[in-house]
């Protein structure tokens, strides 16, 4: 769809678009390049010398076990984090889609969150499962359960999935909501006179109407617990007891960052961002199916 | 049974909204006592009105190892409206540009942008940090904020509400004699408020929010965001002073949470319009 009536001229819309274009040249392409090219590359054991090594950075990455188990560790993490949040977002926005007293206050109270920090929500999770201070660690541990995610890995990573769906959660609720809202009240009543109603209703009618809205946020939500939650992680464990929490983010800062390990931390950011095109292609084969229709 | 489904719906939503609430109200609480009875594990969930001053405290004093806390909430806020009104500002006009103007390159430029869109500062970090080295921006206030004001997200949306606007809008416009600014300013901005405000909202609240970036670029303690600054707090393991800490977090919270909720209405319609 082409626009009719445009301005004449061509050097105030290139005035206009330069500091967007300089912008994005400077601090996506340019370390995009940077960082294609220190992927390839690796300085000896002095830090005097850059040697070309062409893919030996990637070949190492994926022969490592501990990075495959890196991959592994993202990938559940991420699934975690997208089932919690967006079934909980879900469930919360059927109950507030119904006319209810006091619909407005419930919705507010669904949406602040959306507004915290991933590391403020490390923090307050801390306070409640923290075994010495925490408001359930305490209880959990003067109960006789030997929780200790300091020293436990599958207790340190549960805890970074719940501090990290327990903030997403709004997001998916204002999403859920809006995506009830668009269908056509018609619609359900004619579900109701033919005698659909409560699971059956929702499963056959509502959710297939919705799922166009459900695939998009499993795509966001699983690029937030992929990137975002970085906050969260080092927050509560930097990844530790001994990597149960590292996923590639962290690992990417604890590579390159920490250890000064810049091939192979690169060659990891080049990985990371295939694997963000790969997500954002996808979703926009969804999003161009779903204007067509 | 219709009105026992409402009584489940409001069982369910009372136990969501506490899920959200009672970690703050616990902070709340844990900020107004005494540090060694949070240490012997003696939290409450009736805060001591009478112990409000550990909020006081860090917002002159800071706590161990941090500026104080007025400093850090100058270096957010700055953060967060930098990025925000940057990011809206650029956007609005190559969106501008884009849509209204035929110029040579418009199909690469806006190709240029658009492939930006869903690549986030977490990945490129490593790179873009040698980058900024170059630029001499590390250790910067610029530095924090520039880099993250780059958006394809923002111009695709701007896009999008202005290739809505009808010819027209545009042509009767150009009949009353108004050049391409004067539209910009007069018509085009005022008809799209409500996308600049829910935009406004939702950078906002990611400025503010920023973590890895920050950490990275800017190691000195007066480049400290708040959010920076808690986490800096609960590093220093063995005498975490944690109604310091809660205090500090209960304050980092509330920025962003009223932006959030005093915008709430166009918030959530642009965000679900624009899809992100």
């Amino acid at each position: 769809m082409e626009r009719r009536t445009i301005f004449a001229g061509w050097k105030l819309p290139l005035l206009l678009v330069a500091p967007q274009l300089v912008l994005t040249i400077v601090f996506f392409y340019w370390p995009a390049l940077v960082g294609g090219w220190e992927s390839l590359t690796r300085t000896d054991a002095f830090g005097v010398h850059v040697v070309f090594v062409g893919l030996a950075n990637f070949h190492d990455l994926f022969a490592d076990p501990r990075y495959r188990a890196a991959i592994l560790r993202t990938v559940e993490f991420c699934a975690a984090v997208t089932a919690l949040s967006l079934g909980l977002g879900l469930i919360l926005a059927v109950a507030a889609d119904r006319e209810l007293r006091g619909r407005d206050l419930y919705r507010v109270l669904m949406i602040w969150p959306y507004a915290v920090a991933p590391a403020v929500s490390a923090v307050l999770w801390i306070l409640l499962l923290n075994p010495q201070i925490g408001f359930i660690g305490r209880f959990l541990t003067s109960h006789g359960v030997n929780w200790d995610y300091a020293l436990n890995g599958n207790q340190a990573m549960l805890m970074v999935i719940l501090a990290s769906a327990w903030k997403q959660v709004s997001y998916n609720f204002i999403f859920v909501i809006a995506g009830l809202q668009s269908i056509p009240k018609a619609v359900i009543e004619a579900a109701r006179m033919d005698g659909a109603r409560g699971w059956f209703r929702f499963r056959t009618v509502v959710l297939p109407l919705l799922s166009p809205t459900l695939f998009f946020l499993v795509i966001v939500d699983l690029v937030y617990a992929a990137f975002d939650t970085f906050g969260t992680i080092w927050a509560m464990t930097q990844g530790g007891p001994a990597m149960a929490t590292e996923t590639l983010v962290v690992k990417v800062y604890n590579d390159g960052v920490v250890n000064l390990d810049l091939g192979s931390s690169s060659a990891q950011s080049v990985v990371l961002m295939v694997g963000v095109v790969a997500l954002t292609a996808l979703q926009f084969r969804f999003i161009g199916r779903r204007s067509g229709t | 049974m219709r009105r026992s489904r409402n009584w489940l719906a409001h069982t369910v939503l009372i136990l969501g909204a506490l899920l959200f609430a009672l970690p703050i109200w616990l902070a709340f609480c844990a900020a107004t006592l005494d540090p060694a009875a949070i240490d012997r594990g003696e939290l409450s969930l009736i805060p001591r009105l009478d112990h409000l001053g550990s909020f006081w405290d860090v917002l002159v004093n800071g706590g161990p190892g941090v500026p104080p806390v007025w400093r850090m909430l100058v270096v957010s806020f700055g953060m967060a409206l930098a990025i925000a009104i940057g990011k809206i500002v650029i956007s609005v006009l190559s969106a501008f540009a884009v849509v209204f103007f035929r110029f040579p390159l418009r199909r690469t430029a806006f190709w240029t942008i658009f492939v930006t869109l869903m690549l986030p500062v977490e990945v490129r970090i490593i790179p873009t940090y040698a980058v900024m080295g170059d630029l001499h921006m590390i250790d910067t206030f610029p530095g924090l904020a520039v880099p993250l004001i780059a958006s394809a997200t923002a111009t695709l949306l701007f896009r999008q509400t202005f290739a809505a606007i009808p010819d027209e809008l545009v042509e009767a416009a150009r009949m009353d004699g108004a050049g391409p600014l004067r539209f910009l300013k007069d018509i085009l901005i005022p008809v799209s408020a409500a996308n600049l405000a829910a935009l406004f909202v939702i950078l906002f609240v990611y400025g503010w929010n920023q973590y890895l970036w920050p950490l990275v670029v800017a190691t000195s303690p007066s480049l400290d965001t708040i959010v920076i600054g808690i986490v800096k707090m609960i590093g220093i393991d063995t005498s975490t002073e944690w109604n310091k800490v809660m205090a500090t977090a209960v304050i980092a919270l509330i920025p962003p949470v009223v932006v959030v909720l005093s915008m709430q209405r166009w918030f959530v319609r642009g965000l679900t319009e624009g899809e992100k």
